[in-house]
């Protein structure tokens, strides 16, 4: 089973903050693993912390340790190649100065695929599974920033499985687009689970009900609770500060 | 803010008068027995100001066209007066009779080669410094360092930068008068101006695409390569052709540096000089027929001028077709 | 993907994971080789201008060194650097030229620059802006030596016919040439200060009521401040570094332009600079001379005291352009 990651007390600083404190999680494979919480939390950080993006913000000193498939990615030489084992999709859409199928082609590309047949298979692979591919099919010349935001979005998603990554990571991915698009992307994700592992961080408390096999409720750079969904969203979750956020009393 | 403040306290004034103006005029209209009054009519205050905002539009106006007006006078002057040499003969032929008649051709040539050298180094350097400064450099003390260099080259006097090259290249390094230590001192003249064009085309490329390069794996030159150089070129290309106009129209740097008063050469020939010689340079030809040498005809010297300015205009319009171009076919 | 689409999926994957291990550690090492490159250019400013203090002064540096008398330096206008029997080195007059060629170009600019530059930023229309930048730019493009032939040409027989001078290169006529080379920086940098006033405040005036102007008086010209000393130091800068349009236009005599008799301040005399100094004596100074014993050539002093010129020169600028950008940094701070 791949793609199973493991946080042991991460802790992240950046600009005089501590984004997350002694962060502790199991993430196992394959499944929708929902994070949950109000904002400046620590979610995106501890997206950027798992692809090792953070290390691209100045002034941003990690400690802790972070296993995917029992391998610990700080010590990876090649941080590319890991990274390319993660797809990451944010919350506003970005289209690259690039065609529709070049966006797509991008990571491949950039991994060493060139034959253009593999390449065409990848793309409508991608534009498929990210529900865009009958859209879009007769124009794949067309410049990706001319999409729409939702098609935009969409796209991301393409590129982030254009590396058939083993990992998903979606932050607040529905923010900017129409509430229509999100349920087909959402569609899409409960396909997706089935072949890799999905981390979902959402301030929509109804979307992780409805997506997420786990959830984790994050708090002020701290995890509140973790567990099963049903459970977190039940009546008694076993802690207060978890009823309370989920039933909208803060946040 | 002062100026806030003294928005503020000018509105509150503005209102207040305004406001009295248009009371008296409601009362002047009732008492003559109108019915109705119009609250948006122009009082004679508004007229007032209104009044003194056209005086000052054409003020200013005036100004911007009397410092402008010299520069199509001139141009006019110039070639009206060069008229009678400018000729294709004139462009190909070689000096004669001590440079009081013939033409300009070993002075082109030679200033082709010096900017084109110049260039060759210019080019690389600065661009590379430019990405330097915009992707990786990090906001320290370092890279403050960096930034107050270039903007000091960018402000030395070009005398300043001909001693530079005289002590630097033609005796510290050996290289003499020559092509090669005139287009080199060139070269670190049009550097700075390089860098900051490239730095501010790099800048207008949105950070999100960056940083969407990097979460599918790409390395920072990748995306270096990829998507933000090809989307910043024309504003590298348009900083780059507004400093050729620069490096052909220099004299200073060159003149102990590698041009030369007179150098014999074959009418057409488009190989005259080697990179250790000496050669003649357009800039420095007009000012050496101006000024010490006695008997040239004065439309010779407007034509020479006239060749020199033709030439840095036609690339400076270049540059400006270029920008305009990019500005229309922004891809986001 | 099913189950054993994965498996043999997975199978390509370990066997290409080999030359994809090769692959990324050669990519790496390229990535870092140019990076180092890129990384040198970027360094290579500051070499250069360090290069520049560094070799003008190796060469101006055996001037200071032996008994240098900075008070005859810099206070005394004896220059005579040729005469076989007393040789002196006094730039005072040098430094009245460029003091008095500066002063005539920035009065001459200073209003018409910033008049401009107000136009085109508040009150003109967007045709009308695209054609006064375009042209501004030409002004800037014009080579420094084509002004000075046209002070030389032009302007000469120009303020002979005016003014009645008996000779028509002095402060005059190059201070208004370098006035118009000094035109388009401080537009372009006035310019921008203005367009920087934060929009906030000119909403706030305009939704009570301001004409432009009141705008533009009260509230733009108060807050775009510093950018505009800003640019008019630029300007300073400019004018006291240029070298052939001076070389052409002063009429090359060690002169001081201030006398006891009016008008006092002698715009119509010709003066030397600092720049015009170096151009004009450079090539005829030569570098090495006979020694005091006759038999070993040294280092001349004439040749190391245009050095030290430069030297001046450099500070001077080093300091307006340091001054300026600082100002500069300021306001993109605050906005």
């Amino acid at each position: 089973m791949t793609g199973c990651i493991e946080l042991k007390d991460l802790t992240v600083r950046y600009g005089g903050k501590t984004a997350l404190d002694r962060v502790s999680l199991s993430i196992p494979a394959n499944g929708i693993y929902a994070i949950i919480g109000p904002a400046n939390s620590g979610k995106t950080t501890l997206l950027k912390s798992i692809n090792r993006t953070i290390e691209l913000e100045p002034g941003a000193s990690v400690r802790g340790k972070i296993f995917i498939d029992a391998e610990d990615t700080r010590r990876v030489r090649d941080v590319y190649g890991l990274r390319r084992k993660i797809g990451m999709v944010f919350p506003l859409p970005v289209g690259l100065p690039l065609s529709i199928y070049d966006n797509v082609a991008y990571a491949p590309r950039i991994a060493g695929v060139h034959r253009k047949r593999t390449l065409d298979e990848i793309v409508e692979r991608c534009l498929r599974q990210a529900a865009l591919w009958p859209e879009v099919k007769d124009r794949l010349k067309m410049l990706g920033t001319m999409l729409s935001g939702g098609q935009q979005q969409r796209l991301t998603i393409a590129r982030a499985l254009s590396h058939d990554p083993e990992i998903l990571c979606l932050d607040e991915f529905s923010i900017a687009i129409d509430p229509v698009t999100t349920m087909r992307i959402e569609d899409v994700l409960l396909e997706l689970k089935k072949e890799m592992t999905i981390i979902l961080v959402t301030n929509l408390v109804q979307q992780a009900r409805r997506l997420g096999d786990m959830t984790c409720f994050l708090n002020m750079g701290r995890v509140v609770q973790a567990g099963d969904t049903e459970t977190m969203f039940s009546e008694n979750p076993g802690n207060q500060l978890t009823y309370d956020y989920i039933h909208g009393v803060f946040g | 803010m002062e100026a806030g403040r003294n928005s503020e306290s000018l509105f509150a004034e503005a209102v207040l008068v305004d406001r009295k103006a248009r009371v008296l005029a409601r009362e002047e209209t009732a008492k003559a027995g109108a019915i109705s009054t119009n609250l948006f009519a122009a009082t004679k205050f508004t007229n007032r100001k209104l009044k003194t905002q056209t005086i000052v539009k054409w003020a200013f106006g005036s100004m911007s066209v009397i410092i402008l007006i010299p520069l199509v006078v001139l141009t006019t002057v110039l070639v009206v007066r060069a008229w009678p040499s400018l000729t294709w003969d004139f462009l190909t032929d070689v000096p004669k009779q001590g440079m009081r008649a013939g033409g300009i051709w070993p002075a082109l040539v030679g200033t082709l080669y010096t900017v084109t050298f110049s260039l060759l180094i210019a080019v690389p350097v600065g661009v590379m410094a430019g990405i330097y400064l915009n992707e990786y450099a990090r906001d320290n003390w370092f890279t403050w360092i960096v930034h107050l260099a270039v903007v000091n080259l960018a402000g030395v006097p070009s005398i300043v930068h001909a001693l530079f090259g005289l002590g630097a290249f033609v005796i510290f390094a050996g290289m003499g008068k020559s092509i090669l230590s005139a287009s080199l001192t060139l070269a670190i003249m049009t550097l700075p101006v390089i860098i900051v064009s490239t730095k501010e085309a790099l800048l207008a490329v949105p950070m999100t695409f960056r940083m969407a390069c990097w979460n599918l794996g790409a390395s920072r030159w990748q995306t270096i390569r990829s998507i933000v150089l090809p989307n910043s070129i024309g504003g590298i290309l348009t900083g780059i052709i507004l400093q050729v106009c620069r490096a052909a129209g220099e004299t200073a740097p060159i003149m102990f540096t590698g041009a030369v008063f007179f150098k014999s050469v074959q009418r057409g020939d488009l190989f005259p000089y080697k990179p250790t010689e000496q050669c003649m340079a357009l800039s420095y030809h007009l000012h050496t027929i101006s000024t010490q040498v006695p008997g040239v005809p004065d439309s010779m010297l407007y034509a020479t001028a006239v060749v020199l300015l033709g030439f840095v205009l036609v690339f400076n319009t270049m540059a400006i077709v270029l920008r305009t171009r990019i500005r229309n076919r922004k891809k986001w | 993907m099913s189950r054993s689409n994965q498996r043999s999926e997975d199978d390509k994957r370990r066997a290409r994971s080999l030359s994809t291990r090769v692959r990324s550690m050669l990519h790496l090492l390229s990535e870092r080789t140019i990076v180092s490159l890129i990384f040198i250019c970027g360094v290579s400013a500051v070499i250069f201008v360090f290069g520049i203090f560094f070799f003008v002064f190796r060469e101006g540096a055996p001037f200071l060194r032996h008994g240098f008398d900075a008070g005859g330096f810099f206070l005394s206008a004896d220059w005579f650097p040729t005469s076989v029997i007393n040789k002196r080195y006094g730039i005072l007059a040098q430094l009245a030229g460029t003091g008095t060629v500066t002063l005539v170009a920035m009065l001459v600019a200073v209003p018409f620059s910033l008049g401009t530059a107000v136009f085109i930023a508040e009150f003109c229309g967007r045709k009308t802006k695209e054609v006064l930048k375009i042209l501004v730019e030409f002004l800037a493009a014009i080579p420094s030596v084509v002004w000075g032939f046209i002070g030389l040409m032009v302007m000469n027989p120009l303020i002979v016919k005016l003014t009645g001078a008996p000779v028509g290169l002095n402060v005059l006529n190059a201070g208004i040439i370098v006035g118009l080379m000094s035109v388009p920086i401080i537009v372009t940098i006035a310019e921008d200060a203005i367009r920087a006033v934060p929009d906030a405040y000119i909403e706030a005036a305009e939704a009570l009521g301001a004409t432009r102007w009141q705008l533009v008086r009260k509230v733009v010209l108060p807050a775009a401040k510093s950018g505009l000393l800003a640019a008019v130091l630029l300007g300073v800068g400019r004018a006291v570094g240029e070298t052939m349009a001076v070389l052409m236009c002063t009429g090359h005599s060690i002169n001081i332009p201030f006398d006891g008799t009016p008008p006092y301040f002698h715009v119509l005399d010709s003066v030397r600079t600092l720049t015009a100094t170096i151009a004009a004596e450079m090539g005829e100074a030569p570098r090495l001379e006979a020694g005091p014993d006759g038999a070993y050539p040294v280092e001349a002093k004439h040749y190391q005291a245009l050095f030290v010129i430069g030297i001046v020169l450099f500070v001077i600028t080093f300091t307006i352009n340091v001054t300026a950008d600082l100002i500069v940094k300021g306001i993109r701070k605050g906005k």
